[in-house]
Parts: structure tokens; sequence; C-alpha cells
């Protein structure tokens, strides 16, 4: 609806300029209180926080908060644990995104086709999400753990472990822990929003293509997947900036250990300002882990415009 | 159309595994929280325990400050819920049914503020905060969850109030009602499903919110039930039963809103996706 | 009951203007219907009388009073729209009333208002419940019943028939007429449809391109269109059109017909102009009368039929209700009577008289 936001001519318009102020206010008026949050809580610590970067900031000391230009970005470029980090974040993030979204789409798929009882599987199936992130991270951590948890010992069954061990400490595969409590955590978004899109393509199309004598695959390749693209282009993008920020899980059931081999960006600012009380030295490390998230952003976007206007 | 059973079967067969992929984490939760501490090593990867107690629970209800976490995790997210809900029915409505000059630029701050890292603000809020005597207090955490939640939810109200004619709103002018009676008394009542989506999302959300509440809460007066656990668990970590049944106690009221609302939530982002 | 005054009302979206200059002045208790295709600015030029579009220029008055400014809920009009928009959460009878809440009218008085409004529409055992449970025709209906209760300065109808089926669509139509003949509420009724223009309308406003082509009774435009556009838009099977040049108070067509008008037009000899015959004004005669034309389909359509004929290339049709035509052979002798030929200038516009 677009009444207040016409153009009235001015030499034309004769309402009263109280009531014209009014008229164009509305829809800031609506949108007052939600805005002033954001820029209150959000947007002014955000620039706070970039300034941060270039001051001296320690909690626990008094002298500090004088402007020290670069210093944090000159220790940050030599700082080998953040490259590690930088690293493990690549790697969570990939594999995260990649299994949620993989497994989100058959669930979508299978889903889609009508059964009894599709309701209550729907709820069921769904329910991971709702689980706070740290108890999804906690419930994990004790399936992982051998006293208590069946998993190391369904491995050593299975021939893969020599002896039921806790995966979390063994430097080799411990960022599989919170890969896999993510994908578990994770895959009803993914199945949530593909459903809906899902659903939303035209079944004559299908039916169509049946007439025609396209098999499953076929009619998947030519019809589903063209449909879904813009909705898995979208969600696969929120959620890869999304999971590179998410230290929850990490922070809960590794702490980045052992030997720094799961610490991603995310909990490795959290360590710097939590632990170390270093606020400086931590939004450092985020200016960095925002810049090269909105490059990414950034990049996908160019991506997506280039592939449209070719097609 | 044929129907030949091998899909069929296939098709269950994938689906209960999903279902058992998705339950048995929380089943195993609830058995350990159940299992008697002499069997806990004994026992320890058996389907169900041979014997069954309620012990921890009494122990966690009654030996621990998690009834204050409880109550402080549904004081905070029961608050944010609606607050949230009622700001975000406010500007969804606005980016809904209005164009206006600040439009793509409220939109564009709001898609950013999902972009960037929460932690780094972190200290910041810290600083701002403590002045205001808000760092250790439930009203400080009330306010930033509510920042934090807003944009999504407008997003997902927005949708909500796009799926409704906007002739509805034209007939209710003309009959009488104001922009505002309108939506109050003919819009919002339609929007119900929405709201109560909106309200389970950010309810769930802020119920799960973990590192605010261990940088801006102090000791155990205000602290949620995340941190709560979270430190039960780093200083009894051997206690895995009265830990598994504190998880349990933490799980409820989120499954049990998501259980309630998760027709609507899928109904939302459904607008929202198709829309996108 | 009132009187609509559109005084040089322009409306424009950015840069793009989508109605240019409408001037228009609706009586108290007239029938005005707005008609011409979709996209020709009518359903604008009616939701900027309702209030729910601002106007860029000129003035609108309604009972003499300027209105550009005023809300939609201060104009005290009623709408009837094409979706009916009823309120999903309200029965029948609240959906009805919701004007008179809104007023703050007497319970008593609402009761009696609505009571009277269903009666008159036949949706007395219908009061209970919710517009999911009604058909279209009923939800038709209750649309029509809010209007009805407000007892508004003026009915406003945006395409309200378009959304039922072919009988229904019939019986409504008449209904309304009825009512209008009943309330005499003066009401500016949309349509795209010019059966439902014809019918209906104390006077017609054709649109088209945002422009009003020509203001009159439904005959005055069936008889005398203004223009090429009003001639084509109204009447079914449309009017046959002709090139053709001007000399002397003839015109001849393109195969070299000569045809003889009543009178002399003010046009230059010589120029270009465009014959009308509208396909039930031709008559069909036997051998020897009139001109040779080549049967090329033939369209029954039960009360009538429609003949699609070429004459030495020059495709026209013919509608007849002699059913002798349907076994007509594979030609006919046709001949286009003077009074019913309409003559239109290079621009469009109809040729008067010198």
């Amino acid at each position: 609806m677009s009444m207040t936001a016409d153009v009235y001519d001015r030499r034309q318009d004769r309402r009263p300029w109280l009531k014209r102020l009014a008229d164009a206010s509305e829809p800031y008026l609506y949108s007052a209180p939600a805005l002033i949050l954001i820029i209150v809580v959000m947007l002014v610590p955000l620039v706070v926080g970039i300034s941060y970067a270039f001051r001296d900031i320690q909690l626990l000391n008094p002298f500090s908060g004088g402007f020290i230009g670069l210093e944090h970005f000159e220790t940050l470029s030599k700082d080998r644990a953040f490259y590690t980090a930088l690293k493990n974040t690549l790697w969570w993030t990939g594999a995260s995104v990649f299994l949620q979204f993989g497994f989100g789409l058959i669930l979508a798929l299978l889903l889609d086709k009508p059964f009894m009882g599709r309701g209550i599987v729907q709820a069921l199936v769904f329910l991971p999400w709702a689980v706070p992130s740290f108890l999804a991270g906690l419930n994990w951590a004790w399936l992982f753990n051998p006293v208590i948890g069946p998993i190391p010992h369904w491995l050593f069954d299975l021939g893969l472990m020599s002896q039921p061990g806790n995966i979390l400490s063994d430097p080799q595969y411990a960022m599989w822990g919170p890969i896999i409590a993510n994908v578990w955590w994770g895959i009803p978004f993914f199945a949530i929003t593909l459903l809906a899109a899902l659903q939303s393509i035209p079944r004559d199309l299908y039916e169509a293509a049946s007439i025609d004598g396209a098999s499953w695959f076929q009619r998947f390749w030519s019809i589903t997947l063209p449909f879904l693209a813009p909705t898995i282009a979208i969600t696969v993008l929120l959620r890869t900036v999304w999971i590179s920020n998410f230290a929850d899980l990490i922070v809960v059931m590794t702490g980045g250990g052992p030997a720094d081999r799961t610490q991603i960006v995310a909990s490795y600012i959290f360590t710097q300002a939590f632990k170390a009380l270093d606020f400086g030295y931590a939004s450092a490390i985020a200016l960095v882990l925002l810049v090269l998230l909105l490059a990414y952003s950034m990049l996908i976007i160019l991506l997506r415009q280039t592939l449209l206007n070719k097609g | 159309m044929k129907t030949s059973l091998l899909p069929t079967i296939a098709h269950r067969l994938a689906i209960l595994a999903y279902v058992i992929f998705a339950l048995f984490p929380l089943y195993w939760l609830f058995k350990v929280s159940l299992t008697p501490n002499d069997l806990l090593y004994s026992e320890g990867v058996r389907m169900w325990p041979s014997r069954t107690t309620w012990e921890h629970y009494s122990f966690v209800l009654q030996h621990s400050a998690f009834p204050t976490f409880f109550k402080n995790s549904l004081i905070v997210s029961g608050s944010t819920a609606i607050i949230v809900t009622i700001c975000a029915s406010l500007s969804g409505y606005a980016l809904s049914r209005f164009s206006f000059r600040a439009k793509y630029w409220i939109v564009g701050l709001m898609l950013l503020t999902q972009m960037f890292p929460l932690v780094m603000l972190v200290a910041p809020i810290f600083k701002i905060l403590t002045p205001l005597g808000l760092t250790n207090s439930l009203t400080g955490l009330i306010v930033v969850y509510t920042a934090f939640n807003v944009p999504f939810a407008t997003f997902l109200m927005q949708s909500f109030f796009d799926g409704i004619p906007k002739d509805l709103e034209e007939a209710a002018m003309i009959d009488g009602a104001t922009k505002f009676t309108a939506f109050r008394e003919i819009i919002l009542p339609l929007t119900l499903p929405g709201i109560a989506a909106t309200l389970g999302f950010v309810f769930t959300a802020a119920w799960s919110e973990l590192l605010f509440a261990l940088m801006l809460i102090n000791g155990n007066n205000a602290a949620t039930f995340p941190v709560g656990l979270l430190t039960f668990v780093s200083k009894f970590s051997v206690d895995f039963g009265q830990m598994m049944a504190a998880g349990v106690l933490a799980l409820i009221p989120a499954a049990l809103f998501f259980l309630l609302i998760q027709r609507y939530l899928v109904q939302g982002l459904t607008a929202g996706a198709v829309k996108g | 009951m009132a009187s609509i005054d559109i005084q040089n009302v322009k409306k424009a979206y950015g840069h793009v203007q989508v109605l240019h200059d409408i001037d228009l002045q609706i009586k108290d208790g007239e029938f005005v219907v707005l008609v011409g295709p979709s996209g020709c600015g009518k359903s604008t030029l009616l939701r900027m009388i309702a209030g729910l579009e601002g106007v860029t220029g000129g003035e609108m008055r309604i009972d003499g009073k300027r209105v550009n400014e005023l809300h939609p809920k201060d104009r005290d009009i009623a709408m009837v729209f094409q979706s009916y928009a009823l309120y999903p959460h309200m029965n029948v009878a609240g959906n009805m009333s919701y004007s008179l809440k809104l007023r703050k009218t007497a319970k008593k008085k609402i009761a009696a208002a609505v009571a009277s409004a269903a009666s008159k529409l036949g949706l007395d055992p219908l009061l209970d419940r919710r517009p999911k449970a009604l058909s279209g025709g009923q939800r038709q209906r209750v649309a029509m019943g809010r209007a009805i209760v407000r007892q508004p300065k003026a009915f406003l109808f945006d395409e309200p028939l378009s959304n039922l089926d072919a009988r229904l669509r019939e019986q409504m139509r008449a209904e309304i007429k009825k009512m209008h003949g009943d309330l005499k509420a003066t009401s500016i009724y949309v349509t795209h449809d010019q059966i439902e223009a014809m019918t209906l309308a104390d006077r017609i406003v054709a649109m088209h391109g945002g422009v009003v082509q020509q203001v009159g009774a439904p005959l005055e435009l069936y008889d005398r269109p203004a223009n090429l556009f009003v001639a084509g838009f109204i009447g079914s099977p449309g009017m046959n059109f002709l090139d053709a040049t001007y000399a002397n108070g003839n015109v001849t067509l393109k195969d070299g017909t000569v045809m003889a008008l009543p009178a002399p037009l003010a046009v230059a000899d010589g120029a270009k102009v465009t014959v009308g015959i509208r396909p039930e004004h031709v008559v069909m005669g036997g051998e020897g009368s009139g001109m040779a034309a080549s049967v090329d389909l033939v369209e029954p359509t039960g009360f009538g039929i429609i003949l699609h004929l070429s004459l030495h290339g020059l495709a026209f049709k013919v509608f007849t209700l002699d059913r002798a035509a349907l076994s007509a052979g594979p030609s006919v002798h046709v001949s286009f009577p003077a009074q019913h030929l309409h003559v239109f200038d290079d621009k469009g516009d109809r040729c008067v008289a010198r």
C-alpha cells in the first residue's frame, strides 16, 4: 500500500503541515522501537568494538585504553594460533554447511511425499532445532564420552578404534565431534526452508514431465533443482556466515582443544575476551573476521548476479 | 500410476533413520538421567538400565541453584519473547505495508546485524552496560537479547503480514477504521499464527543463549540455565546423572514451546522462502 | 447520498502518469460505470475516490466538499472489492456490522440495520457463518450487505462480479440494478465487461490509457461512439472497421466499392478515413441485392449466428437472427445501410456532418 508514500504535488497538497508530518512519519513510528534497540544495542557497540581494535583495552588493567594504531593487527599477522583458527574455521564451516545441506535436502525430499503420520514425524525430526545449543553440545560431548556414551563402544566394536576412547580429546579427529553435533542440530533449518520451497513448486509441472517420460532423476534435475536454486543460494549464504560465527558448540564441547585443534576464529575471539580479558585484541580479530565474511558475501552475491545475467 | 512396494519401504526406512538420528541423543540424555549412580559404570552402554531412579531429579531440584536458574531463564526468555514480538510486529508491519525512503536502509541494517560476529559486541556491550548497572542483571540480558532477536523476528513477521491481502485493511479503512485500528482489529488477529511462531522462536533462542549470559552475568543469583548448567558441569564433572537430569529439565520448556508452534513456524518460513 | 465532482484530476507514480486530467461530474443518485480494458486507469480512479490512492493533481469533491486530503474513513463511502475482502475472523453479521461498531452506533440500531440488509440479500440463515464457509455468490452478497448497512454517501464497486461464474454474474447484475432502483444511491462501478456497463449504467465513462474517451448514456455510446476505441470496445461481436477514402459525401473502400453517406462530412476530399459498421447492422439479402461476399466461417451462438465474411479481401463479421444463414452457400449478398455507417478520421475521432 502506498497511501502515505504517494508523491503529493506540493502546491496541490492542502493538508495541514502537522498532518503531513504525521502521515510521512507513520512507517518510522512503527519501526522506531525495533530500530532504536538495534542501533543502541548493536550498531553503537559495533562501532565502539571497531574502535577497540585500535586501542589497548584490557579489563583488569586500569592503565589500558590508549590508542595504539595497528599494533593489534601486527601481532595478529604473526599469531600462529590465529592462522590455525582460520584454517579450522574453513574446515568447520565447510563440513558443517555441506553436511547440513545434504542431509537437510534429503530430509525435505522425503517429507515432501505425503504419508501417514507425516505431521508427527515432521515435529520429531525438527525437534533437535529446539534443543538449546549449549545443551546440544553437552549432549553430544556425553555421547562421545567413553564412560557414559555409547559411540566410542560402537566404534570399538566396528573395529574403527583400538580402544573405546574419546574422539574429542584425539587431536586428529576432535573437530568431527562439534561438526557432528552441529549437523544434528542444523539439519532441521535446511529441511524446513527447503521443504517450504519444494511445496511451492506447482505439482502439474511434475505431472507434465512424467507424461513426457522423464525419470525421477530427470525430474529432480530439470524441475526441482532449478526451482530450489534461489532458496539454496540464500540459505547456504546465510548459514555459512552464521556457522562461521557460531562458537557455542566448540566452547562447550572442547573449549578449542586439544592443542587448539578445534579452535575456530569465533571461539578464539571468545577465549581472548572472556579468558584473557584482552578486549582490544579480541576486537581486532573480530574485525578481521567481519571483513572476511563481508568479502565472502559480496563475492557470492556478485557470482549469483553474473550467473543470473547469463541465464 | 503403479505403486511399487520397494521404493515405499526405502522411503519409510529412510524416514525412520532420520527420526532415530534426531531422537537418539535426547533419548540417551533421558536414559542416563534415570540411571542410578551405582549402575552408571557397569551398565554404561546398555539401552535401558536394569533399575531406574528419579533421585537425580530430586537432588537437582532440592540441593542446587537450578530452580533459581530455571526461574531466571523463564523470566529472561519470556520477557524477551514478548517484547521482541511486539517490536517485530510493528516493524514487520511497516516493512510489509509501507514504501518509504528509509526502507531499504532499514532492511540493509537488519541484514547486516545477521552478518557480523556477535562476539565482537561482547566487550563494548559490557563496557556500556556496566555504568548503567545492567551487568549482572536480568534486565540487561533482556535488553541485549531483545535487540539480537528483533531483526530476524521482523523478517518473520513481515512474511506473515505479506500473506494477508491488503484489501482487508483497505476495506476496514473504508468501513471507518484508522490505519492503526485496522492493524489492531483486522490484521493482528489474522497474524496470530505468525505471532505464535515468533514468540516460540525468540523464546527458544533466548533460552539457549550462552556467550552473553556468561559474559554479562557473574554469580548464581542472575545466572540463566545455560550458565548454571555449564558451571555445574565444570564443577561436578563426574555427576553425570545429575547433569543430565538438569539437561532434561532445561530441554522441557524449549521443546514444549517448539512442539506447540512448529506448524506455524514452518508456515512462516514457507511464506518467507517462497518470497525470497 | 451525494454528488461527486472530479475536476482535472491527475495521478502519477514517480514520472509515470497513469491518469490525465480526468473531469467527471456525478450527480446525486446516479449510477456511473467506469469501463475500459485492464490498465486503463479505471480502478485507480475509483481507489482515488475512495481515498486509497493519493491525488497527484486536480480536485475531488464529495457533496461539494474537497476530499483530496481526507482519509478513507472520513469520506463516508462504501466499497465492494473484487476479492470481497471479507474479514475472515468475523462471521457474516460481524462483517456487516463492523463499520457501524466503529461509528459507535447503538447496539439496537446495528442489529436492526444488519437484519434489514440481510433480509434484502437473503442472508438471514447465514449470519453466524464465517466467510470460509460461504460460496462465492454468498460472499459477494455479504460484501454488498456490508456496504448497504452503512447508508453511505456513495457506493463504489471494483469489478465486484468478475470472480463469479457466468450464471451467477447475470443474476447478481440484475440484483445490483434492482438494489440501485430501491436505494437510489450514488454508485460508481468499475468493470471491463461492456455488457455489465451497458446494462447497469445511467452513464458510462469509457476510459483508455488514463484518458476519458467518452461519457454518455449506454445507448449514446452504442449509437454514436466518439472514437475508434469506444466503437470497438462497446458491442459484441465488435464493430467492423474498413479503411476507406472520403470524397464528396461518399466513401470509397480499398477494393473500389463506393458507398454513399446520408450527409456530407466535415473532412477534406481525399482524406483517409475508417468506416465502421456493427455486425448486427449489416443486411443480408438475396441474389442481386448488394455485394457478393464469400463465407469464411459460420459460428452459431444459439441465439443468433455470426458469419465471418470477406469482400475482395476485406474481412468483416455479420450477426443475424435468421437461421437460414446457417445453410448459406459459399457466398452471400450483403449491403451496408448508410444510416448505420460510422466514419472516423485518421486520428480515430468520429467525423461529424458538415
